[in-house]
């Protein structure tokens, strides 16, 4: 081996690194500095884009959507798959089954299921309303309402994704020893005491998983309402990105949509750390 | 719990999860007057649906651009991701450590604040609207190059050492004699890699303006939200359709490597 084969090897990823991450970083930074619509040249403008940041009530909206969604989500996405993980932990026929058919939806494009569900919520002729209506329940603006369309979202991407949990969590039930249970039981605990002593805090990693990843992904959310409501019913489905998209490809304000991405980035990493925290305090 | 209770909630579970989907395919089916039943089997059964698709955008043409580029940026992500992977797990040298910080830094990083910039580089080095735009981005990740380095990391020094004392030089340790030691990675990184290209829709929208080099997503998405669809529901449906179907085909190939791959990357985040 000579000298610098190692250096050969890894020089697609330094020049990858330089050309798609670290210059991006330093090039968003600058640019928060800069008004720009790409065709003419930059023009400095100080801090004004972040000036305008804290003043635009969209971008707001958009942080308080994406919270609104979270405060669902994570809940639900949590609770659904830890309850299918549980029934699927037991010996019974046709696990196979169920595991397949919980990670359909995982696999398939969110285009897909976002288009989907779109027609499943319709006001007019969707069949959750149809059912509703045979129920003698009357219908809802699943997607109309801007008091109830984000969450409609989030409760769609729970579906997307709960799949995906379960089998996580059934990776983390299925290390917990089944000593402990067998220990547990002699001592005389209960269902839930074997459940919130022995359980929970074996799965503990898992859950702060699932919250990172679903925190992320609530902060990446773009397609689904891109698609499903364009951020409407009066911008209380507006998400981040696609506030960010808006801004640089609709209107041309390149400078304040890498402030836009630069802010939500940094909100971002101090949820997760905070998370991190909590968790770490909690084991 | 109840035996039979237990099943009685996954079945519940499984029909939710399923059900939806055969409605998407009998609805893509059925004629628009049958749209709104909770059908489970087309009313009015018609291939217009299908038909119509074609004939607005095209799709065929987009199905083509989106294997070229899952199939072409899926092999270069092996390929880098192992020669990477190799060289932080096997050889000694200076600056191995501050690579490996990068990748983890990297893996961190929200992409929202590499979004505007990345798309500028597009713009400057002119790919707007080629597959380079598509491709290269993506044509190294970083969960690639570190599950390749943990795989490589397991496998015997002997190994190497009888392929080097043969005068084999490392791309054909790598490839020749590493690799094929470790399937099960390299299945879960093409896995990963491609579905994540496949279903990728916002990267494409942002540097593709021309309907020929659009990828399925992306014009599907832009035939849903424009006025293309004209308010035909079944038409939308069955595009989405023709959407699903090949990673759905994938799926029912691989399903255990499928729900293996993703639940080891994500216990590993």
């Amino acid at each position: 081996m000579k000298k610098w084969t190692p250096y050969l090897l890894v020089s697609p990823y330094i020049l990858h690194f330089l050309v798609f991450v670290a210059f991006p970083v330093v090039f968003s930074i600058v640019l928060t500095f800069h008004r720009w619509n790409i065709i003419s040249p930059m023009q400095y403008v100080g801090l004004a884009n972040y000036e305008h940041l804290l003043n635009d009530r969209l971008f707001w909206q958009a942080v308080w959507n994406t919270l609104r969604f979270l405060m669902v989500h994570i809940p639900l996405q949590i609770a659904i798959a830890l309850t299918l993980a549980e029934l699927l932990n037991r010996t019974i026929r046709g696990v196979a089954f169920f595991r397949a058919a919980f990670f359909l939806p995982v696999i398939i494009s969110g285009v897909v299921v976002t288009i989907l569900w779109q027609q499943l919520l319709s006001f007019n002729s969707g069949v959750l309303n149809r059912m509703l209506t045979a129920l003698a329940l009357g219908r809802i603006a699943w997607l109309d309402d801007p008091d109830i369309a984000m969450y409609s979202i989030a409760v769609m991407a729970t579906w997307k994704n709960v799949g995906l949990y379960t089998i996580l969590f059934l990776v983390g039930l299925q290390s917990v020893p089944i000593q402990y249970y067998e220990a547990a039981e002699l001592e005389g605990a209960t269902r839930w005491q074997q459940f919130r002593y022995i359980t929970f805090p074996m799965i503990n990693p898992t859950i702060f998983t699932v919250v990172v990843l679903s925190t992320i992904g609530g902060f990446s959310l773009f397609v689904e309402p891109y698609i499903m409501t364009e951020g409407g019913p009066m911008n209380t489905t507006l998400s981040a990105v696609m506030y960010i998209y808006k801004q640089a490809f609709q209107y041309y304000h390149m400078g304040y949509s890498a402030t836009l991405g630069f802010c939500f980035a940094l909100i971002i990493l101090f949820v997760v750390i905070i998370q991190r925290r909590y968790v770490e305090q909690e084991v | 719990m109840n035996a039979l209770l237990r099943y009685l909630l996954l079945s519940l579970a499984a029909l939710s999860f399923v059900y939806p989907f055969i409605w998407m395919v009998s609805a893509s089916l059925s004629s628009e007057s049958g749209l709104g039943d909770v059908l489970l089997w087309p009313v009015g059964f018609t291939w217009e649906n299908y038909v119509t698709v074609f004939t607005k955008i095209p799709l065929d043409r987009a199905f083509l651009n989106s294997s070229l580029v899952a199939i072409l940026t899926t092999g270069l992500v092996l390929i880098s991701g192992a020669m990477v992977g190799y060289a932080l797990a096997r050889l000694e040298f200076f600056g191995r450590n501050l690579i490996f910080y990068l990748i983890i830094f990297t893996m961190t990083l929200p992409f929202q604040i590499t979004l505007i910039p990345n798309y500028i580089t597009i713009v400057k080095f002119g790919w707007i609207d080629t597959y380079l735009a598509l491709i290269v981005p993506f044509a190294l990740n970083s969960l690639s190059v570190l599950l390749f380095r943990q795989a490589f990391q397991a496998l015997p020094q002997a190994l190497i050492d009888a392929a080097r004392m043969d005068g084999a030089g490392e791309l054909r340790i790598i490839f020749q004699i590493l690799i094929p030691n470790c399937l099960p990675t390299v299945l879960t990184i093409t896995i990963l890699t491609f579905m994540g290209l496949w279903n990728e829709a916002l990267w494409p929208l942002i540097v593709i303006r021309n309907e020929s080099t659009m990828t399925m997503p992306q014009l599907v998405t832009l035939f849903s939200v424009g006025g293309r669809a004209e308010g035909q529901l079944g038409v939308k449906i069955a595009a989405a359709v023709i959407l699903a179907i090949p990673i759905v085909l994938l799926y029912l190939f691989f399903q255990k490597h499928f729900i293996r791959s993703m639940a080891s990357s994500g216990l590993k985040d």
